[in-house]
C-alpha cells in the first residue's frame, strides 16, 4: 500500500505536537491526529496541557495570586486597595483566551511545518496503519512508515467519589467554575490538588485537602516538603494526611465526604469536590488487539530507553509511557524519537528533568532527593541558603523558602537541587543546566551571579556546601 | 636591535645553576654592565651584568628556574624606550603570566582552578564529562591516583560506622600530593611535627659531589699528631709585630699552608690527580682552604701557595672569608686546586676523616689544639697537641707516601725554622 505519510503522530499534546514538528523539521511528511474538542466545540490541538492542564492552571494561578495580593498582601508596600472586586467569569474568560491563543498557535505551527492536522481519534492497526475516525464519524485508514503514539493520560476516577456535574469534578472541571465555592474539598494533595486548592483558596474558598498517603509530597525532598506543608497550612489550606475517602454523598446541602483517618471515621461537608488522585495512561482502544502492542501492568505502553514499543516502527512518548508525567518530558521524548527515526543517535537524560509545583511559593527540584541518596548509600554534602537572607527576596518581601543543593562527597558533582520559594520554576533551570554539564558545586560557587537576584541563592547554596556562604552567619553544613 | 642575555660559561665542575633574582623587570631601562640577574651555582652566586644599554624586553627564565651555561635567559632591546607599550607586549608573549589561561577545550571554573594549582594540563587527565568534558571529579580522581597512598593518620573522608551518608569536611586538595617516604624513614604521623624543606641548589650539589668522592675514589685516612708549641711560641713572640706590619693577624692556617706547600713539592704524587687513564702531576700548588659560609662549605684556592708568604696567605684567606660571607666569591676563586686543607678544630673536632675534594688526591684535616701529656726526652710534659688526618686516594697515593707526606708536614710545623732554611 502506498504510504500516505512518513510519520503519523497520534496525539497533539505537548509530546505529540512537538514530535510532529521535529519530524517535519527533519524532512518527514507528517500527520498529527487528536480528538480533543475545545470549549467552543471545535477540535483543537494541544492536548491536556494546553486545554485542561498546565496552561489554564497557570493562568488561573497567576490571576488568583494577583487577587490575593491586592486583597491582603500589599499593605506593607504602602499600598491600600479597598473594595477589590473579583469577577470570576472574567478570570475564566481570560484563561480561555490564553488557551485559545496558544492552541491557535499550534495550528499555525502545524501549517508552517506542513503537518497534516487530522482532528479525530486515531487507532493503531497492524503493518503501521492508523485508522482515523473524524468527529462526524467518517473514517479513513492511513499507511505510514512510523507511528508515534502520544495519546496522553486522563484523571483517575475513584468509585468513592464518582463525578457529578457541578458537584464532584476532576481537575479539568475545576478550571471552569465561574463562581467561588464557599467550601471546597479536594481528594489528593499532590501537585494538581495543591495548585487548584491554591487558586480557589485565594479567591475565597475554604479549602480542605484529603490525602490518603501519610507523607506529604512523598516524591520530593523532605526538608523542602516539611517547609511547604507549614507554609500552605499557614496560608489556610487545610491539608489532612492519611485520610482515605470511603464514600461521598451528594445532596442540595452539598457533598458529604466520609473518610477514614487514624482508625477513625470522619465526615466532611463541602460545596464542591475535586478528585485529583492522579492520572492514568489513555490506552483503551489505542491499538487494535491484533497489533499485539505490549502494555505494562500499569496500563502504560511498554517502551525501551528510546521509546520504541515492541512493534517495529511504532513508538510511544509522553504520559502514555513510563516516567514522570511532565509535559517537557513528553516533548523531549518526542524530539528523541523524531531524531532517531531520522537516523540520529539521540537519547534523553531522565536524571535532569525538573519537577515544578506552581503554588506560591513555588516548589521546583531536579535530581536526587536527600532521602534517595541516603537510601542508595551515596556519600553527599549539603548546602542550603534561605531566601530570608537574600537581598532581592527581602526587597520583594518574598522571603519564604530556601535553595538546597546536594553534591557528591568525593567528586563534588551536583546530584540534586531543591528549591522552595518565589520563582523557583525559573531558578531551577540554572540547576538543570549545571547538572546537564555534570557541574560540581564548586563550579556554581565560582560562577558570578548578578546581584541582586533570587538566583544568587543558588550561588550561595553552592558556597554553603563548603561552609563558605557569604550571607549566612551560622553555616548550615550538613542535613539540617 | 635585540641582544640576548645569556648565562655565562660555567667551569668544569659546575653543570647548571638557578636564577636567583632578576634585578630588572621587563620594561625597565638598563645600562651596560649594570647588575641584571644573579645565578646561583653549587658554589657561588654569579652576577650577570647587562651586556648592552637598552631596555629589558623579555625574561625567558624566571626566578627559581634551572639554567645551563650559555642558555639564553632574557632579551634586551637596544634602541627601544622604556615606555608603556612594553607591558602589553610582554603579556602577549608570556601566556603563562596571563590572568586567564587559554585551553583548547571548555572547562568549568572548578577545573580551571585545580589545573592551575597543580600545574596540570587537561590532556593528561582522563575526562568523563558530557561531550568529553573534564569534570572536577575527573581531576580529583587523577590527583588521588597519581599521588602516593597516604600514610596512616592522614585525613581521609571517614564515615562514622553505621551511617550511610554524613556531612564531611570540605575537600582538602590545596597541598601538592605527598611524596612517598623513603624506606627507613619513620612514617609521617599527624601529632609529631616534621618540616620538609627542599635542598638548596648548593647543598644538593655538595651532597652529590661528596657522594661522588666516596664512590669514585679509594679513600683512606692516615692519622698523626703534631706538637704545636713551636708555632704557638712564634705566634706569641711575633704576633703583634706581624699584625702591625702586615695589617693582618697571624693565625695557624698560614703555617699549615706553607708546610703543606713545602711537603707537596717533596711529594709530587700527593699533588697529582687522576684524569681518565692518566695521572696529572701539577707543577704548582694551588691549595684550597675550606671555609664555612651560610650557604655551606666553599673552598677558595690559594694559587701558587708555594710562593706565598705567611702574610699573603693570611690576607688572602681573610679576603675569601669576607667574600664568602657576602656571597661574592667568583668562580675563579673556587675552581681548580690541587690540594685542600680543612679545619674542623674551629668547631671543636678532635679527630675526623675528611672527604676528598675530587679531582684532588689528598686532603689535610686540622683539628682542635688540646693540652695533652706527652713524652719528650723521656719526660712527661704538657704540650699543645693537634691531631692531623690525611685522607688520600689510594689509587695513586701509596700508604707509605701518604704517611711520609704527613710526617713531613709535622716535622716542618714542629721545626718552623726548617721552612725558612729549606730543610
Amino acid at each position: 500500500m502506498k504510504q500516505d505519510f512518513d510519520v503519523i503522530v497520534i496525539g497533539a499534546g505537548p509530546a505529540g505536537y512537538v514530535a510532529a514538528i521535529r519530524c517535519s523539521q527533519l524532512g518527514m511528511k507528517t500527520a498529527c491526529v487528536d480528538d480533543w474538542i475545545g470549549k467552543d466545540g471545535k477540535p483543537v490541538p494541544g492536548g491536556t496541557c494546553l486545554n485542561a492542564g498546565c496552561i489554564p492552571s497557570k493562568a488561573l494561578l497567576e490571576s488568583s495570586e494577583l487577587y490575593e495580593r491586592m486583597h491582603s498582601g500589599i499593605a506593607s508596600h504602602g499600598i491600600a486597595a479597598r473594595e477589590v472586586e473579583l469577577d470570576v467569569a472574567t478570570m475564566i474568560a481570560n484563561k480561555d483566551l490564553t488557551v485559545r491563543d496558544l492552541t491557535r498557535g499550534i495550528e499555525a505551527l502545524f501549517r508552517y511545518n506542513d503537518i497534516e492536522w487530522l482532528p479525530g481519534s486515531g487507532q493503531l492497526l497492524p503493518e503501521r496503519r492508523v485508522r482515523v475516525t473524524g468527529h462526524a464519524g467518517e473514517s479513513r485508514m492511513l499507511a505510514c512508515e512510523h507511528v508515534i503514539i502520544a495519546c496522553g493520560s486522563s484523571p483517575v476516577e475513584i468509585g468513592a467519589a464518582p463525578l457529578q456535574e457541578g458537584r464532584i469534578v476532576d481537575s479539568a472541571g475545576a478550571l471552569d467554575w465561574t463562581d467561588v465555592p464557599p467550601r471546597l474539598g479536594i481528594i489528593g494533595a499532590g501537585v494538581i490538588g495543591l495548585e487548584l486548592g491554591s487558586v480557589w483558596r485565594r479567591l475565597g474558598a475554604e479549602v480542605t485537602l484529603l490525602e490518603a498517603q501519610d507523607q506529604f509530597l512523598s516524591m520530593a525532598d523532605r526538608q523542602i516538603t516539611r517547609s511547604a506543608l507549614q507554609l500552605f497550612q499557614k496560608q489556610g489550606l487545610d491539608i489532612r494526611m492519611g485520610a482515605l475517602v470511603k464514600s461521598t454523598q451528594v445532596s442540595d446541602a452539598g457533598v458529604e465526604i466520609s473518610y477514614r483517618s487514624r482508625d477513625d471515621d470522619h465526615l466532611l461537608t463541602v460545596d464542591r469536590l475535586i478528585v485529583s488522585v492522579g492520572r492514568r495512561p489513555c490506552t483503551e482502544n489505542i491499538a487494535a488487539a491484533e497489533t499485539g502492542l505490549l502494555l505494562d501492568e500499569g496500563g502504560f505502553i511498554h517502551v525501551d530507553d528510546y521509546c520504541a514499543t515492541n512493534l517495529p516502527g511504532v513508538y510511544a512518548v509522553g504520559d502514555v509511557v513510563r516516567g514522570p508525567m511532565l509535559a517537557h518530558k513528553g516533548s523531549e521524548e518526542g524530539v528523541m524519537v523524531a531524531e532517531r527515526i531520522a537516523g540520529q543517535q539521540s537519547s534523553l537524560n531522565y536524571d535532569t528533568i525538573a519537577s515544578v509545583i506552581y503554588t506560591q511559593p513555588e516548589i521546583a527540584w531536579v535530581g536526587k532527593t536527600e532521602e534517595a541518596l541516603r537510601q542508595n548509600g551515596v556519600n553527599y554534602r549539603t548546602g542550603t541558603f534561605p531566601f530570608a537572607a537574600s537581598g532581592r527576596a527581602r526587597a520583594m518581601r518574598e522571603t519564604d523558602g530556601m535553595v538546597k543543593l546536594l553534591s557528591d562527597a568525593e567528586t563534588d558533582r551536583v546530584l540534586g537541587v531543591h528549591i522552595i520559594g518565589t520563582h523557583a520554576s525559573e531558578l531551577i533551570a540554572q540547576a538543570v543546566l549545571a547538572m546537564e554539564f555534570e557541574a560540581s558545586s564548586e563550579d556554581i560557587a565560582r560562577t558570578v551571579f548578578a546581584h541582586p537576584t533570587l538566583s544568587e541563592a543558588l550561588h550561595e547554596a553552592a558556597l554553603s556546601v563548603d561552609g563558605r556562604a557569604i550571607h549566612i552567619g551560622k553555616q548550615a553544613r550538613g542535613r539540617k | 636591535m635585540t641582544t640576548e642575555v645569556k648565562v655565562p660559561a660555567l667551569p668544569e665542575s659546575v653543570s647548571d645553576g638557578v636564577v636567583v633574582v632578576w634585578h630588572k623587570q621587563p620594561g625597565d631601562a638598563i645600562e651596560r654592565d649594570e647588575a641584571l640577574v644573579d645565578i646561583e651555582t653549587d658554589k657561588v652566586v654569579l652576577e650577570v651584568p647587562a651586556p648592552v644599554d637598552g631596555v629589558l624586553e623579555k625574561i625567558l627564565s624566571a626566578e627559581g628556574e634551572q639554567v645551563t651555561a650559555a642558555q639564553v635567559i632574557g632579551v634586551i632591546r637596544s634602541n627601544g624606550t622604556a615606555a608603556a607599550p612594553l607591558p602589553a607586549a610582554a603579556a602577549d608573549q608570556q601566556p603563562e603570566e596571563a590572568v586567564r589561561q587559554e585551553y583548547d577545550q571548555p572547562l568549568g571554573p572548578a577545573v580551571r582552578k585545580l589545573l592551575a594549582e597543580h600545574r596540570l594540563q587537561p590532556g593528561q587527565i582522563p575526562a568523563t564529562g558530557k561531550g568529553g568534558r573534564l569534570t572536577k571529579g575527573d581531576v580529583l580522581a587523577y590527583l588521588a591516583q597519581s599521588s602516593a597512598p597516604a600514610a596512616a593518620g592522614e585525613e581521609a573522608a571517614e564515615e562514622p560506622a553505621g551511617e550511610a551518608a554524613v556531612e564531611l569536611r570540605p575537600p582538602v586538595t590545596r597541598a601538592p600530593p605527598p611524596v612517598a617516604p623513603t624506606p627507613g624513614m619513620p612514617e609521617i604521623q599527624e601529632d609529631r611535627p616534621q618540616k620538609r624543606v627542599p635542598m638548596s641548589r648548593l647543598r644538593a650539589r655538595v651532597a652529590e659531589r661528596l657522594l661522588q668522592a666516596s664512590l669514585g675514589t679509594a679513600m683512606l685516612t692516615t692519622f698523626n699528631e703534631v706538637d704545636m708549641l713551636p708555632v704557638r711560641q712564634l705566634r706569641e713572640r711575633h704576633g703583634k709585630a706581624f699584625a702591625e706590619t702586615h695589617g693582618v693577624r697571624l693565625g695557624y692556617m698560614s703555617f699549615f699552608v706553607r708546610a703543606a706547600a713545602e711537603a707537596l713539592k717533596r711529594h709530587p704524587d700527593i699533588n697529582a690527580s687522576i684524569d681518565g687513564e692518566d695521572i696529572v702531576y701539577h707543577g704548582f700548588c694551588d691549595i684550597g682552604v675550606a671555609i664555612s659560609t651560610e650557604r655551606g662549605l666553599v673552598v677558595p684556592i690559594l694559587r701558587n701557595a708555594e710562593y706565598m708568604s705567611l702574610a699573603e696567605i693570611e690576607t688572602e684567606i681573610l679576603e675569601f672569608v669576607e667574600k664568602g660571607k657576602t656571597g661574592k666569591l667568583a668562580m675563579d676563586d673556587i675552581t681548580g686546586g690541587t690540594f685542600t686543607i680543612t679545619n674542623g678544630g674551629v668547631f671543636g673536632s678532635m679527630l675526623s676523616t675528611p672527604i676528598l675534594n675530587p679531582p684532588q688526591s689528598a686532603i689535610l684535616g686540622m683539628h682542635s689544639i688540646t693540652e695533652r701529656p706527652v713524652v719528650v726526652d723521656g719526660e712527661i710534659v704538657i704540650r699543645p697537641i693537634m691531631y692531623l688526618a690525611l685522607t688520600y686516594d689510594h689509587r695513586i697515593v701509596d700508604g707509605k707516601n701518604a704517611v711520609t707526606f704527613l710526617r713531613t708536614i709535622i716535622e716542618l710545623l714542629e721545626e718552623p725554622a726548617s721552612m725558612l732554611l729549606d730543610l
